[in-house]
């Protein structure tokens, strides 16, 4: 039966390997989207090696500098300082690591706890998951947002902690998609003759129902990217997510709010781009791949 | 329908059980209680008489049945920063945060409506894919920022708006757009779909059967019917609004509850951040709940269902 | 006027898929003919293009939908050649339609009365008041009870049956000259589908309607019609007078469909239904579409499509079986 299994799941990988290098070349992929994420990530990975200034140290002198092509622009600062005469485009390159970390940390940790529900609640049944789903129902109910605003309140500021608020807050969406996933996959012949053969439970849930609900996860997680990274966004814009004086895109856009009716327009404009950018190529990104693979989660 | 409603009853329930035990645990899990409920820069005696008020010696189930006594009183404490009660403070800026809402809806649905209408008749058409990428950019773009940029151009360049306060018409347009920007997605995606159902329907086919004017077929037997689910989700909208404008009010300097929050936590003023967390909490729960039994009544289908 | 009051000549219509890639012959080179008060019954199975027929005379085609070629003459000029806004004006005026599911055919949130004297109002500019008179007129014509009380109502406080008759008032408010019935009675218990199909036979008497009848029962069309036209996988492979067809069916697939149907007098224990399935239309067989199912299928039906052949006058047949020689 181990045999059996452990070749089926080898077959599978053989083939899925290919197909999963083959949908890029495949209708309606959106390659610029993409591009753009594997950028962000490129830039995020070598930040230190692509900022040309200290991204947290500025020239007090140098301050409100704008960008190079208008007047009072220098080549060394090319996308001019802020309000501390930090550089803006060293700024910008660390701060595509927060939200890249804070991003994939928070639907990792998110998704990962919401598909150990999920499945647990779909497999296991009974009691197990009447608890566990009436609490994601009870705690869909509830806002994310103001919860994390709440929770970012009462333990601070940092990096970890945000990652672990908005985790909290976002996990329930997977446990409730998860779920109904796990209770079509658990009825197939696979799973049946493995129970048949006398696999425990806990083996069965992750050898043979996990990487049947995997597709459903990521594709959620995608599509989950762009709000969690303008949910970072603006809890650090009201002082409650990442700390300064670190680059975070949403605290730049705080920090850029004191140039604003001079008219330092760069403040604004840029990071709040950087922030579009990214959220969007997540979603066309993700509403492809849901279209692609998952067309039951369409209503999301 | 009756065990339906009793189930969702139930479900509010315990939603407003989690959230008021969430916000009951995690005062007394991150650190020192005393030192959240105490006024900033709070001696040690102070301290000593905030634990003995509360009761923080006692055992938690103790301490979290008084928590939920004073709430039912709608007694959240009082405002360190404002020296005032909490829940009339939070009752006095609700008006404005109405307001505002309710000019955010309008401007999403003046635009969401047509533009949704617009793409589901002309489905997949340039109209359509324009409708798209304008729903795609709605959910892309922060609304704080979406603010900002309207503040520089508005105000900064072209000062024809006020950048931030309240009192005329004028302070009201710039908030409500950046508020109304996500919903106006939203509402497109929604009048859409609903459209092109409502379109594909056997009584629109037959009004063109009829030989009805398309314009007439669809002003009248197709937009009215498509309309309910829109103004539904609307009505949902418009309490999520007062509960999500907390960046967008801090933005323009709108005193409404949204900007009371964020007063509350750059203070440290820490009963009204929690006062503003339990009731628009509450106010969430409650419309999700009216929602999902007034969807209920409408479809018959719902309650035999999960 | 000469010539008959409909004549569809050669008339083709396909489905094209979103990339162009697959073409499916829904209507394929279809002639037909109507006169003024005829009754004519289109049989087939389901899928066998029936409705896209129906839906082409309207130009009420789907998108994917393409009129490939042929001729609709209607009172002599051709329905393929007027502008959409002509179209419209024939649309419920001339040419009216009932469709498969009248129960969803109302508008829940209008009242009958209103959903009644729409067309009046807008093919013959009639004021509301006179269009209001004239709606209550109609529902006394369809027979339902206590019409002064009906039209206020809204479908929702109607029994199905009513809404049926609604949808047959709506059909005939303007007097067409052609109506086209499109399997009304499907969804509908025995006895309500009896009255239904005594209203019909009723209205199209009084008004000397010529009716299109559409459906996959050859009973029902054997007490409606004077005409009977089959249709298989999109192609018209008998037509003519019913009691001809009924007594001397030429094409095997119509004495199929006869053998299926109960009669009066028949001693058989068992009815013989049709083997096999009808043909993807997609991707219909080469040949004569029928060849697989034929108990008297050729070598020459796997390969060649039988054209029209005249069997006798007015019957046609699509059958090599049905050559002058093979007779």
């Amino acid at each position: 039966m181990n045999g059996t299994a452990a070749n089926s799941r080898a077959v599978s990988t053989v083939l899925a390997l290919p197909s999963r290098l083959a949908f890029i070349r495949s209708e309606g992929f959106p390659l610029i989207p993409s591009l753009i994420l594997l950028t962000i990530m490129l830039v995020a990975i070598f930040a230190p090696a692509l900022a040309p200034h200290n991204p947290e140290v500025g020239v007090l002198g140098d301050r409100f500098r704008p960008p190079a092509w208008q007047t009072n622009g220098t080549v060394d600062h090319l996308l001019g300082t802020d309000h501390l005469g930090r550089d803006v485009l060293s700024r910008l390159i660390f701060g595509a690591r927060i939200s890249v970390v804070v991003g994939l940390m928070v639907i990792i940790v998110a998704g990962a706890v919401g598909t150990a529900l999920g499945i647990i609640s779909g497999y296991l049944g009974g009691w197990v998951d009447q608890v566990i789903m009436r609490i994601t129902d009870a705690w869909l109910a509830l806002p994310a947002l103001m919860l994390a605003i709440f929770l970012a309140a009462i333990v601070g500021p940092g990096i970890s902690n945000i990652i672990i608020i908005l985790a909290t807050a976002w996990w329930t969406r997977y446990a409730r998609v998860i779920r109904g996933e796990v209770l079509s996959v658990r009825e197939r012949d696979f799973v049946r003759l493995a129970v048949v053969a006398g696999c425990s439970k806990w083996k069965i849930m992750r050898k043979h129902i996990l990487p049947n609900v995997i597709n459903s996860a990521i594709v959620l997680a995608t599509l989950q990217l762009g709000q969690v990274i303008i949910a970072e966004a603006g809890l650090s814009f009201l002082g409650v997510g990442v700390p300064p004086p670190q680059p975070a895109w949403g605290l730049m856009l705080a920090d850029g709010k004191k140039g604003l009716m001079a008219g330092y327009w760069w403040l604004t404009v840029l990071p709040g781009s950087c922030i579009m950018l990214m959220v969007l190529s997540a979603n066309l990104l993700g509403d492809w791949l849901r279209v692609k693979f998952d067309p039951q989660l369409r209503q999301l | 329908m009756k065990k339906f409603i009793i189930k969702r009853l139930g479900l509010a329930a315990i939603s407003l059980f989690l959230l008021s035990l969430t916000i009951f645990l995690l005062i007394r899990i991150s650190g020192d209680p005393a030192v959240l409920l105490a006024e900033p820069g709070a001696s040690a005696a102070d301290l000593e008489a905030i634990r003995t008020q509360f009761g923080l010696d006692r055992p938690l189930w103790i301490q979290y049945a008084s928590f939920i006594g004073h709430l039912f009183r709608a007694d959240f404490g009082q405002s360190f920063y404002y020296r005032t009660d909490v829940f009339e403070l939070y009752l006095s800026r609700l008006p404005a945060s109405l307001l505002l809402a309710a000019a955010a809806m309008l401007f999403s649905l003046v635009i969401g409506i047509p533009t949704g209408i617009i793409a589901a008749v002309r489905v997949n058409r340039w109209q359509d894919s324009i409708g798209k990428i304008f729903a795609l950019l709605g959910l892309s773009m922060p609304s704080f920022w979406v603010g900002l940029i309207m503040i520089l151009f508005f105000s900064v360049y072209l000062g024809w708006l006020p950048s931030s306060g309240s009192g005329t018409v004028l302070h009201l347009v710039m908030p409500a757009v950046a508020l109304g920007w996500v919903f106006a997605a939203a509402h497109m995606r929604l009048t859409r779909s609903s459209m092109l159902e409502v379109l594909g329907s056997e009584y629109v086919k037959l009004a063109r059967l009829k030989g009805l004017p398309e314009a007439l077929v669809i002003s009248k037997h197709a937009f009215k019917n498509a309309l309910i689910p829109v103004l539904t989700l609307a009505g949902v909208n418009l309490v999520i609004m007062v509960n999500v404008a907390v960046i967008v009010e801090t933005v323009f300097a709108w005193p409404g509850v949204g900007r009371l929050l964020f007063e509350g936590i750059a203070f440290r003023d820490f009963p009204v951040v929690q006062a503003s967390i339990l009731l628009g909490g509450t106010m969430i729960v409650l419309v999700n709940l009216l929602v999902d039994i007034l969807y209920a009544v409408i479809d018959p289908r719902i309650r035999y269902e999960g | 006027m000469t010539g008959p009051l409909l004549d569809i000549r050669r008339l083709s219509t396909h489905y094209v898929s979103a990339r162009g890639t697959r073409v499916t012959r829904a209507v394929d080179d279809v002639s037909l003919s109507l006169d003024q008060g005829q009754t004519l019954g289109i049989v087939g199975e389901s899928g066998s293009g029936k409705t896209t027929l129906a839906l082409t005379l309207l130009r009420m085609l789907p998108p994917a939908a393409r009129i490939v070629s042929g001729e609709m003459l209607f009172e002599g000029s051709d329905l393929l050649k007027k502008r959409e806004g002509e179209m419209r004006r024939i649309r419920g005026k001339r040419i009216a339609m009932i469709l498969q599911d009248p129960m969803m055919s109302l508008n829940p949130l209008f009242t009958v009365g209103d959903q009644v004297a729409e067309p009046i109002r807008v093919h013959e500019g009639a004021p509301r008041r006179t269009a209001w008179r004239r709606a209550t007129e109609l529902l006394k014509a369809v027979r339902i009870a206590a019409p002064e009380r009906r039209v206020r109502e809204y479908p929702h406080q109607l029994s199905g049956g009513m809404r049926q008759r609604i949808v047959g008032a709506i059909a005939i408010s303007c007097e067409p000259k052609i109506l086209i019935a499109d399997e009304p009675t499907t969804s509908l218990d025995l006895t309500i589908q009896a009255q239904y199909l005594k209203l019909l036979r009723d209205l199209q008497r009084s008004h000397n309607l010529a009716l299109i009848f559409i459906t996959h029962n050859l009973g029902i069309v054997a007490k409606m019609c004077d005409q009977v036209a089959v249709m298989y996988a999109g192609r018209l492979v008998e037509a003519g007078p019913v009691k001809q067809i009924y007594n001397a069916p030429a094409h095997p697939y119509t004495q199929a469909l006869l053998e299926s149907i109960p009669r009066l007098g028949d001693s058989r224990q068992r009815l013989t239904a049709i083997e096999g399935q009808p043909p993807d239309p997609a991707s219909p067989p080469p040949g004569c579409a029928f060849h697989p199912r034929c108990p008297k299928v050729m070598d020459r039906c796997r390969s060649e499509a039988p054209p029209e052949f005249r069997v006798a006058d007015a019957q046609t047949s699509r059958c090599w079986l049905s050559t002058p020689a093979s007779r």
